[in-house]
């Protein structure tokens, strides 16, 4: 059986570990948003140059793992003379490994409205800006949103790859447990209810925004 | 740009190599036993019963929300203790492959059972095929279509993940990477960069071709 009175006593060490989770996540979340958008502007709108880097970096971030690139950052650049701190390397490994995912879950939501739209709107008289914002962009949504919340809860996950590089994370907290009282199976089991405690609402934020942005079934 | 020589030495580029065939053969055993698997888990999943079908759905579920480390974590660390079960680091990262692996891939199987319509099975009863020959003759080969290119994705995935062994100690690319940057820490002491860039290039040349077949394999298949 558990060890009640250890649990309850190193619960505190994991709400910690989850802010440090929650603080990075979120700031790689917002990068890699960005990122996404950016890319998949500059894919749809078909910019010569610039297009062909957005698919080399949607590649290379894509195919290679994110503790190959944080490994890369935190321990490689220094040599070039770019110091970061974990947590920038962190926040930044995040961002370019979900850029990519970010760029091709809008690039996909934008490429299933029909040119057809478009043209009826240009001969309605709509301006550019007004045929993105009221024609394009709130069907898109509707469309990105599985795929960019399924990108979201890709990233919380990941990031816990960041114990690797010294963050004090969910999953540096049990491994340091582990390691100093042997423990296992309390600390396993904070891990287990913590990351549910992150993860499960978020899942289920995404079911609810998914239905409430459907709006060719509502 | 200076240290790059480093990857010159002799034994450097042999040995990451090594390295990185230790990665590739534990994401190849791991996607060979995912398959079988994957198509119990789906056949489990589309049964009526709801005790199963609760199971199946739970173990899904908690495959697919907690992170990969989690997990290896959890099978590394508390089976060992649980049952005693000494599981070496390249038998844990197997293992969990293979059961996030057999998930994912139950799952696209459930999904691929489901959507084969009912009328096929009666007419391959009414042609007078037996259940055996319905299964291998009529829904595999539909099926198969839309699991293969899933599971060369997933076999990217998996390969990615496996950078996480060495977060359990075993001895994969990257470790060899951190010995050879350790062993030359003071003769080449830019290492660090060149090897890592190896290591990511190396990553990326055995994932790419995967995701293209993947794409290739979907676009083709797409309108069957």
């Amino acid at each position: 059986m558990l060890d009640w009175a250890f649990v309850s006593h190193y619960a505190p060490f994991f709400v910690k570990g989850a802010e440090i989770t929650l603080i990075i996540s979120v700031f790689g979340i917002i990068l890699a948003v960005v990122t996404g958008l950016v890319c998949a502007g500059i894919e749809i709108a078909r910019v010569p140059v610039l297009r062909q880097i957005v698919r080399i970096y949607i590649e290379l971030s894509r195919n290679t793992p994110l503790l190959v690139q944080l490994y890369f950052l935190y321990f490689g650049l220094p040599k070039l003379g770019v110091v970061w701190s974990a947590e920038q390397c962190a926040i930044v490994g995040l961002g370019f490994l979900g850029g990519s995912y970010m760029a091709e879950a809008m690039r996909g939501g934008l490429e299933t409205i029909p040119e057809v739209q478009r043209e009826s709107a240009y001969v309605l008289g709509l301006s550019p800006w007004q045929t993105l914002s009221h024609v394009v962009v709130p069907q898109a949504i509707s469309t990105s949103i599985p795929g960019v919340v399924a990108n979201v809860i890709f990233l919380i996950k990941e990031s816990s790859v960041v114990s690797a590089i010294a963050l004090a994370d969910v999953m540096y907290m049990a491994k340091d447990l582990i390691g100093m009282y042997y423990d296992t199976y309390e600390s396993l089991f904070l891990l287990i209810v913590t990351y549910l405690v992150i993860l499960l609402p978020i899942s289920l934020l995404g079911t609810w925004l998914e239905r409430r942005f459907d709006y060719e079934r509502r | 740009m200076s240290g790059a020589e480093i990857l010159l030495e002799p034994g450097v580029i042999p040995r990451l190599l090594q390295g990185l065939w230790v990665t590739v053969w534990i994401a190849g055993v791991s996607v060979a036993l995912s398959v079988p698997v994957g198509l119990i888990v789906g056949w489990l999943m589309t049964m009526k019963n709801p005790v199963v079908r609760l199971l199946t759905r739970i173990y899904l579920d908690f495959i697919r929300i907690m992170p990969q480390l989690a997990l290896l974590f959890i099978a590394f660390y508390g089976f060992a203790q649980a049952w005693n079960w000494n599981l070496d680091a390249t038998g844990a990262c197997v293992f969990v492959f293979v059961l996030w692996g057999g998930a994912e891939l139950g799952d696209l199987v459930r999904g691929a059972l489901e959507s084969i319509p009912k009328a096929q099975y009666e007419s391959s009863y009414v042609l007078g095929l037996s259940g055996w020959q319905t299964f291998t003759k009529v829904i595999l080969p539909q099926a198969l279509r839309r699991l293969l290119p899933a599971s060369v994705n997933l076999a990217t995935r998996i390969v990615k993940t496996t950078s996480l062994a060495v977060l359990l100690g075993v001895v994969e690319v990257i470790k060899v990477g951190q010995q050879i940057i350790d062993a030359n820490r003071f003769q080449y002491p830019t290492g660090t960069l060149w090897i890592y860039g190896v290591i990511f290039l190396m990553y990326f040349i055995v994932c790419w071709p995967l995701s293209i077949v993947a794409r290739r394999l979907e676009k083709r298949w797409k309108h069957d």
